[in-house]
């Protein structure tokens, strides 16, 4: 699985990314986490307001730090 | 469905309207209590600089914490409807003047931080928002701040608060409109004119009541549990002038006399970043000592709404033309407020 935390690197951005690996943690899956911190890139996906998840090219959420149990749900 | 939905609502009015009031009885209480404390069981004498200083602390502190809690804990609530999607979609089918004025007013109750600036102006620009519209946008989100109003408000009172509240949106909307009307598209990096980004993916979420009231907790979390040690230090630093240091102290730099404190103050404020947790209680202590407050309050907006962080992002959208354009216009802005309130108060 292959999941994308976009952001340029804030306070809530890291927030997002530590959320994710408590989640994969929590979960026993295997992942490859990708920071995505560049502009550009990020909007090449379509997303305009960060932090957010992209989990196989599923864009999950945007502009908010999701909460642990939502990405333990998107990761099921 | 429908139903569930109902007794929902009407469970959480019935515990929200309770919730209220003991709020309402506890903090009705904080100031006789606070004299309580003081004199009494401190048995300090009443009428000293100590027990005037002491006084104030005890009323103001859990007053202001009282008040920062409930204010940001709705405005948690209500920011959970107005997501930067929403906001962008409402903006792009706006003309300038009414799109200016609406950008202002999303500005406070959207979302946002200072790095989310740039996928937000990608994401204006792709949608066709105008480029004036855009900054009315960028200039009210941060310097209308709640923390800021109920800080103002908990500690030099509502008048305060409202004008700045009025003249923060007002700043927003004009210099928007300005750089509206200057037309500076062109200086607008080329690669953001050139993106050729992907379809906006727009996630609608279905919150519920209760989603929405755990997103004000979580403000609530967040917010107050990171700036309770500025409130405490600056009401600390407020205290201390109540009780001990002479009035009028700082008049002659920073009073209605010296024309120059205004500009002076806005040009200081720029390069100093801080948050509104941290800069009120400077506020009041130059306000404190004599300062006026129309130069109090372009030096509380200047630090707040022009930072260098920020600039620094937006560089990344932004030709440095067009930065220096944004810097003058806010600028000119802060510092037409602060002569008027100087000469109206």
């Amino acid at each position: 699985m292959e999941i994308k935390v976009c952001g340029p690197g804030c306070a809530s951005c890291d927030k997002a990314q530590k959320t994710v690996e408590a989640a994969i943690a929590a979960k026993g899956v295997k992942a490859d986490i990708i920071k995505v911190k560049d502009f550009q890139e990020i909007a090449k996906l379509g997303i305009f307001s960060t932090p957010a998840v992209v989990i196989d090219g599923q864009v999950k959420c945007t502009g908010r730090v999701p909460k642990q149990s939502e990405v333990e749900t998107w990761i099921g | 469905m429908a139903e569930t939905k109902t007794v929902q609502w009407g469970k959480m009015s019935v515990i929200g309207l309770i919730s209220l009031a003991v709020w309402v009885v506890i903090y009705r209480q904080l100031e006789p209590f606070s004299f309580y404390l003081t004199y009494v069981i401190l048995g300090i004498h009443k009428g000293s600089h100590l027990g005037q200083a002491l006084q104030f602390f005890f009323y103001d502190t859990p007053k202001v914490m009282m008040l920062l809690t409930l204010i940001v804990f709705v405005v948690g609530m209500i920011r959970s409807f107005f997501t930067q999607d929403r906001t962008r979609k409402y903006l792009a089918g706006k003309r300038e003047t009414a799109g200016n004025v609406m950008a202002a007013m999303l500005g406070i109750v959207t979302p946002f931080c200072s790095c989310s600036a740039v996928p937000l102006f990608l994401g204006f620009v792709q949608a066709g928002v105008p480029l004036g519209v855009t900054f009315s946008f960028l200039i009210a989100a941060p310097m209308v701040n709640e923390i800021a109003l109920v800080l103002l408000y908990g500690l030099l009172g509502w008048k305060v608060a409202a004008i700045y509240l009025g003249t923060g949106l007002v700043i927003a909307m004009v210099a928007g409109w300005v750089i509206g009307r200057l037309k500076l598209e062109r200086w607008i990096e080329d690669w953001v004119q050139e993106l050729r980004a992907g379809e906006a993916v727009v996630i609608e979420e279905n919150l519920s009541l209760s989603d929405r009231i755990d997103r004000g907790k979580e403000a609530v979390r967040d917010i107050v549990g990171k700036v309770w040690i500025y409130v405490i230090a600056g009401i600390g630093v407020g205290a201390a002038i109540h009780g001990f240091v002479p009035q009028d102290f700082m008049a002659s730099i920073m009073g209605k006399q010296a024309w120059w404190s205004v500009p002076a103050a806005v040009v200081v404020g720029i390069p100093m970043y801080s948050n509104a947790a941290g800069i009120v209680p400077v506020v009041e202590a130059l306000l404190g000592k004599g300062a006026a407050l129309g130069t109090v309050l372009a030096f509380m907006m200047s630090v707040i709404a022009l930072s260098f962080p920020e600039m620094i992002i937006l560089r990344k959208v932004l030709k440095p033309q067009l930065i220096a354009v944004f810097i003058i216009v806010v600028g000119s802005g802060i510092v037409f407020t602060g002569y008027l309130f100087n000469v109206i108060i």
